[in-house]
């Protein structure tokens, strides 16, 4: 500040030698020099407001805060565990005792626990996550039931490449479709929805790496893709080098107006299956054990829309979701039975090809804090299955497998809920099973994000 | 063609015009500090509104598209924005917003946080072990976060640094004015008591020494039950409370059914920028929230 009062005297020095004879710049002189005077003046009050808000501070040392040095680091060391949550997830279930639960028309996709009755602790969620360090981020999902622990997901995914790229790798949920990527806690039914439980028993994942990107515009564009393992159905584990299941698929989404949201999607799976196997009911009336060889190719489309007033879902909000799948199966079917009545007694073997599709589409309407209901109804299409020569062993059921479910939930705050649900599942031909399920979720301990 | 080469070229020399510092703020508050201080030279995005409850907001597709192509995002911090802003800033793909990075602001770091808690247990509610992330409300604490925001910002677009210092001086200017005549204003509402409905309020509450006596939820983040707001009701007659504030994004059924039955006023308060019609700016907000308080004075 000195200096430059001191080159604008010598300036003003300079400028007034040069000119001294002249009364216009004399006039001039004058005006700068009360301009410099007048700009000081300004500083100078500046300068005195400060010196007495800085004296009235002081003067009420209760109101002035205490300046935070930088942020403030937890000291302790546990600072630097990972976040642990452990979600408790149990049922009571009423329902028809069928043995064999599947649904008509489609290879059976392994439901596990399918035919569980009564009291069931269900599954115990397990979820570890971390920052490995500036680059990458990890995240274990182990789910446990009854004398088996399961590595659901277990992953890391990246944080430092920029440019929208993102890069995950390890176990995880495949980004096909829109509820694969979610949890069973955080479904809005207790069960998955049949078209998710015909093309994958309940959720695709993969083990393998996905890349997304995400397009730098206003509207949300993400493209991913993924290649991986691809042993879970309707692939199958196949010991081999190279990649078995591999994926494509884009997002878009954006805000309409301040209380409207949505997304569409569009994906691609597709998988290779090596003697996948399944009982089937031969043409006599015996079981036989049919296995495929050959490609597994599934188109999904989503969509979901979520509305709340003022875009504040927390007193009341309203989600739709639809979904629809159409998969296309062609290779090789096996037949054989050891059963001496069986059609397939002499293995057969012929093409075989299907063409199959589904969907279901839900609402759920959250009108307190507390309080959420929802319906859900679903129907999937057998469509056309060429068997070839085994045709001739085999029956091809034409069916389409329907479900309605109408469900209502309570929680005392975002860690607990409990759900009711009521369901009527044609699922299989000629069996209508009014299913009643009592479910509650509990999570412990630190709560990570959910997914839109 | 010349032409045309020449217009391609003044284009590209008017890029840096256009490419402002893309300040991705979490709420309304520190969005408008944001554009206090950058002005001109930054294009902000508020990523809620006065009317949602910023615990409570969802990833939406909208909020990753525009952290994606964010430089700086500005949040409240000490937890507030848990539920939804990790995934957000982690699925952007945007590597210079992670945590850690400068690209990364939490406005509670720059503060004396007020609540942390000393027992971290759920059973006490959705509590934050970093302590009550609603900072804003002491316009001390906009003053501390402005400096350090200034500089940070600074920090990242080095060119319209001193732009940025020169806009935080001309803020805390007015900021400094606007101060005292806020305090000589309140000086009525030293001591007085009052109800809240969410533990939103409690640097307002510090700053001007009134006393929050209670809270219609009966722990943070759980919803007011009628019993615990039937509690409240018999505490007025040991400890009566004068008002009962509620944000612009709380649910007004709690806080006019205890008005109703202790004769008190309810009292909206606009809680951020945009929260009433008059809160159309920080300087607005810290107005018409006094007015309001005031006003509802006996």
């Amino acid at each position: 500040m000195q200096k430059s009062f001191a080159m604008a005297a010598l300036l003003a020095a300079s400028c007034a030698a040069q000119a001294a004879g002249s009364d216009a710049d004399l006039a001039a002189i004058r005006a700068q020099i009360a301009e410099m005077k007048q700009s000081y003046e300004q500083r100078i009050a500046a300068l005195e407001n400060k010196l007495a808000e800085a004296e009235s501070k002081t003067a009420q040392p209760a109101q002035a805060p205490v300046v935070a040095a930088a942020p403030q680091a937890q000291a302790s060391a546990s600072a630097f565990n990972p976040e642990v949550s452990l979600i408790l997830q149990g049922k009571f279930r009423q329902m028809k005792d069928i043995p064999n639960r599947g649904i008509t028309g489609f290879f059976p996709a392994g439901i596990e626990g399918a035919n569980k009755r009564g009291f069931s602790a269900d599954e115990t969620e397990l979820v570890l996550a971390a920052n490995i360090d500036p680059y990458w981020r990890g995240q274990a999902i182990i789910a446990m039931a009854d004398g088996q622990a399961e590595v659901e997901e277990a992953w890391f995914q990246s944080l430092a490449i920029g440019h929208g790229v993102g890069l995950k790798a390890g176990r995880f949920r495949s980004g096909i479709g829109y509820i694969n990527e979610q949890h069973p806690h955080a479904r809005d039914f207790a069960d998955a929805p049949l078209m998710y439980q015909a093309m994958f028993g309940d959720s695709y994942a993969q083990d393998g790496v996905q890349l997304k990107w995400l397009a730098p515009t206003p509207l949300f564009v993400e493209l991913g893709a993924e290649v991986g393992r691809g042993a879970n159905f309707p692939g199958t584990e196949r010991n081999r080098n190279g990649a078995n299941g591999s994926a494509l698929y884009v997002h878009v989404g954006d805000d309409l107006g301040i209380s409207n949201s949505w997304r569409v999607g569009m994906s691609w799976l597709k998988t290779k299956a090596g003697e996948r196997s399944a009982d089937f009911t031969d043409l006599a009336g015996v079981t036989a054990q049919g296995a495929f060889s050959g490609d597994s190719t599934t188109w999904l489309a989503d969509f979901v829309w979520k509305w709340a007033p003022n875009g504040n879902p927390k007193y009341q909000n309203f989600k739709f979701q639809s979904e629809y799948f159409s998969r296309e199966e062609k290779g090789a079917l096996s037949c054989r039975s050891d059963d001496a009545a069986s059609l397939c007694n002499v293995a057969v073997d012929s093409s075989y090809r299907t063409r199959q599709s589904g969907w279901y589409a839900q609402g759920v309407y959250q009108f307190t804090p507390e309080w959420r209901a929802g319906l859900r109804y679903e129907q999937l299409d057998s469509g056309t299955r060429d068997f070839g020569l085994n045709a001739a062993n085999l029956a091809v059921d034409a069916y389409k497998p329907k479900k309605a479910t109408a469900m209502i939930d309570y929680s005392w705050s975002e860690f607990s809920r409990v759900r009711l649900q009521f369901a009527q599942d044609k699922s299989m031909q000629g069996i209508t099973d009014n299913q009643l399920t009592m479910q509650y979720i509990m999570s412990l301990g630190a709560h990570g994000a959910h997914k839109f | 063609m010349r032409k045309q080469l020449s217009l391609l070229l003044l284009t590209l020399a008017a890029l840096p015009a256009w490419a402002n510092l893309n300040v991705f703020a979490t709420v309304p508050e520190w969005a408008a500090l944001a554009k206090e201080i950058g002005g001109d030279k930054v294009t902000v995005y508020s990523a809620t509104t006065a009317f949602q409850d910023p615990h409570r907001i969802e990833a939406k597709p909208s909020l990753l598209a525009q952290a994606r192509r964010a430089q700086l995002v500005v949040a409240a911090g000490a937890d507030l924005e848990i539920g939804w802003l990790p995934l957000v800033v982690r699925d952007s793909g945007n590597s210079t917003i992670q945590p850690g990075s400068p690209g990364y602001f939490e406005a509670a770091n720059y503060v004396n946080r007020l609540d942390v808690p000393a027992v971290l247990d759920r059973a006490h509610g959705d509590v934050h072990a970093a302590g009550n992330p609603h900072t804003h409300l002491n316009p001390h604490n906009v003053m501390l976060v402005g400096a350090a925001l200034a500089t940070r910002m600074a920090e990242l677009d080095a060119a319209n640094g001193p732009a940025y210092q020169a806009g935080f001086k001309a803020f805390a200017g007015k900021w400094q004015t606007a101060m005292a005549r806020w305090e000589k204003a309140a000086a009525p509402l030293r001591g007085v008591p009052v109800l809240v409905h969410h533990s939103s309020f409690v640097y307002l509450t510090n700053w001007l020494a009134m006393k929050e006596v209670g809270a219609l939820e009966p722990k943070p983040g759980i919803e007011p039950s009628s019993g615990h707001l039937t509690g409240l009701l018999a505490k007025q007659q040991a400890t009566p409370a004068k008002m009962v504030l509620r944000a612009a994004y709380n649910q007004d059924g709690p806080s006019q059914w205890i008005a109703g039955k202790a004769g008190i006023p309810a009292v909206l308060l606009p809680y951020t920028v945009g929260g009433t019609a008059e809160a159309k700016d920080l300087f607005g907000l810290f107005d018409d929230t006094l007015q309001r308080l005031l006003k509802a004075l006996p």
